[in-house]
């Protein structure tokens, strides 16, 4: 039994995660029982316990034009292979130790140098586009990548809302932090609330992603829930998880990775082969799931759309 | 007690104890193989086998080095016939830890790794870490110690020190931001080797000439 939820269903309507996922348990129990009878052979997969654990609600999505024709890394990969300092350092970690992170009530305050500042809950929010399917390239600044089927829709689309003025210069985005519920975050060595910055062509640029969902779903807590931004032609740290402020501004914001450490994490961020992290090559990558390395792509592939944001600039000095 | 005493000389001198702790150091080779095998490396097989070796390379290091100390603590000088073994073992897992990263991670590109090895601090500390086992691999049979004498061999041995400084150096200079697990190895380095430092001022202190008592 398929059970089918209407699309314009609200997040506070959910049936509860724990509830939720303690039905999913019965059910693959069940499921094991009777695939271990030799009846069925499908409903393994169907459901599969390492997407019961992360799913909480089915997203209808949009084909989307940004999109790339390459092999999807797997589920598994992308909601278990998560740096998430918050939730610990360890790749594991973030899957793990996120399963209680309690994100209803979630609001997101769009304000600063705005003619119509505005604190959207969740619905209000994800309700100001249609929501696309986007499978973007995704490389970390550890020269690993993926490719990731991400649901959401340009930032613009919120951004347009707000209506920035003419001192907004750049938008400043925070993450959401509660050591309480974060307790690992102490250990992370880098400051908390985690913020991230951009330019504000650069996050008007279409590509640049709100996101509230991946491979047909809404986020896990691992990957950033209930909401992100995505960045495609830069570094992964980049791409800011589980935000609740996006603030117009009219300075170059700080951003966290710089403040724990300048020389090795630039503003822009942007994938570049050609300008090494000081401790390692940014030449190659290796794609998640694959043996020989990738040549790594300057902008991560995205040159054709972003390049012309940079043009005239010197990108080794603006790493 | 003497006759307990004798009991755990008799365990540490058997056959069977040696037996032991030579499965017990492959271990956790045959368990990443295991993985492997059950292709259950994670997301990012390389990098966790990369890891799990330089992890225990840097372990075993610290448990050879921990084998004087615990003689001369527990008074179980026979203990010293396990640390060539486990010498070796280091040895072993930073070979599998070196291999990991020329054949997995560079393909056998000579250039680019002479490149990283200049270039990277972290890869030329850890590069040295290793290097410097290679002379104690093989000095480490009974007819090498005899040609080069003991005390000369012994003053060659010393390179571990380095090893370990140097290992635990390559862990920090790798780690992002969290450096909890490099500082807690330099934390047990140091205090191994600082135990190397008391002992060799107690000895110096010990060969200085005893004043001659006056005014008897």
């Amino acid at each position: 039994m398929i059970i089918r939820k209407p699309a314009d269903l609200r997040y506070s309507q959910v049936t509860p995660k724990q509830v939720y996922l303690s039905r999913r348990r019965l059910l693959s129990s069940v499921a094991g029982a009777v695939a271990g009878a030799g009846a069925v052979a499908g409903i393994g997969g169907l459901v599969n316990p390492s997407t019961a654990v992360l799913a909480s609600m089915k997203l209808n999505a949009v084909k989307s034009k940004y999109t790339v024709d390459e092999k999807l890394t797997p589920i598994e990969a992308v909601t278990h292979y998560n740096n998430f300092y918050e939730f610990g350092t360890s790749k594991e970690q973030p899957a793990e130790l996120s399963k209680k992170f309690d994100t209803s009530g979630w609001t997101v305050s769009v304000e600063g140098a705005v003619a119509k500042p505005r604190k959207f809950d969740l619905d209000q929010l994800l309700k100001l586009a249609p929501l696309e399917e986007r499978i973007y390239r995704m490389r970390c600044v550890e020269a690993w990548s993926m490719v990731v089927p991400w649901i959401g829709f340009s930032l613009s689309e919120v951004l347009k809302q707000v209506e920035p003025t003419s001192k907004g210069k750049y938008v400043a985005f925070q993450s959401y932090y509660d050591a309480k519920q974060m307790p690992q975050g102490r250990y992370g060595g880098i400051p908390f609330p985690y913020v991230e910055g951009l330019r504000i062509d650069e996050a008007m640029h279409p590509l640049t992603l709100l996101c509230s969902g991946l491979y047909g779903e809404s986020l896990p807590n691992q990957n950033g829930a209930p909401v992100r931004i995505v960045l495609p032609w830069k570094y992964g740290f980049k791409s800011i998880k589980s935000i609740v402020k996006i603030r117009v501004v009219e300075k170059q914001p700080p951003t966290t990775w710089n403040l724990a450490n300048a020389a090795e994490y630039g503003f822009y961020s942007n994938v570049n082969p050609e300008v090494d992290h000081p401790r390692w090559s940014q030449s190659k990558e290796r794609r998640i799931g694959e043996f020989l390395k990738r040549n790594t792509l300057m902008f991560n592939g995205y040159g054709d759309q972003v390049a012309s944001l940079y043009t005239g600039m010197d990108l080794r000095k603006n790493y | 007690m003497p006759a307990q005493k004798s009991l755990s000389d008799r365990i540490i001198s058997g056959k069977a104890a040696w037996f032991v702790v030579f499965i017990g150091c492959v271990i956790p080779f045959i368990s990443l193989v295991w993985r492997a095998y059950r292709d259950q490396l994670g997301p990012n097989p390389i990098e966790y086998v990369t890891h799990a070796t330089g992890t225990w390379t840097l372990r075993f290091v610290l448990i050879t080095l921990l084998i004087t100390p615990a003689r001369k603590l527990l008074s179980q000088p026979k203990l010293i016939r396990f640390r060539r073994m486990l010498g070796l073992y280091a040895f072993f897992y930073g070979s599998l830890h070196l291999m990991t990263y020329v054949w997995f991670d560079k393909f056998f590109d000579t250039a680019d790794i002479a490149k990283d090895i200049v270039k990277r601090p972290f890869i030329t500390v850890g590069f040295l870490g290793f290097v410097l086992m290679v002379p104690l691999a093989i000095t480490s049979t009974a007819g090498w110690i005899r040609r080069l004498g003991g005390k000369q061999w012994q003053l060659l041995h010393r390179l571990i020190y380095i090893t370990a400084i140097a290992g635990v150096v390559h862990y920090l200079w790798l780690v992002k931001s969290d450096i909890r697990l490099p500082a807690m190895y330099g934390a047990i380095t140091a205090v191994l080797l600082s135990y190397r430092i008391w002992m060799w001022l107690r000895g110096a202190a010990a060969k200085r000439p005893v004043p001659v008592a006056v005014g008897r």
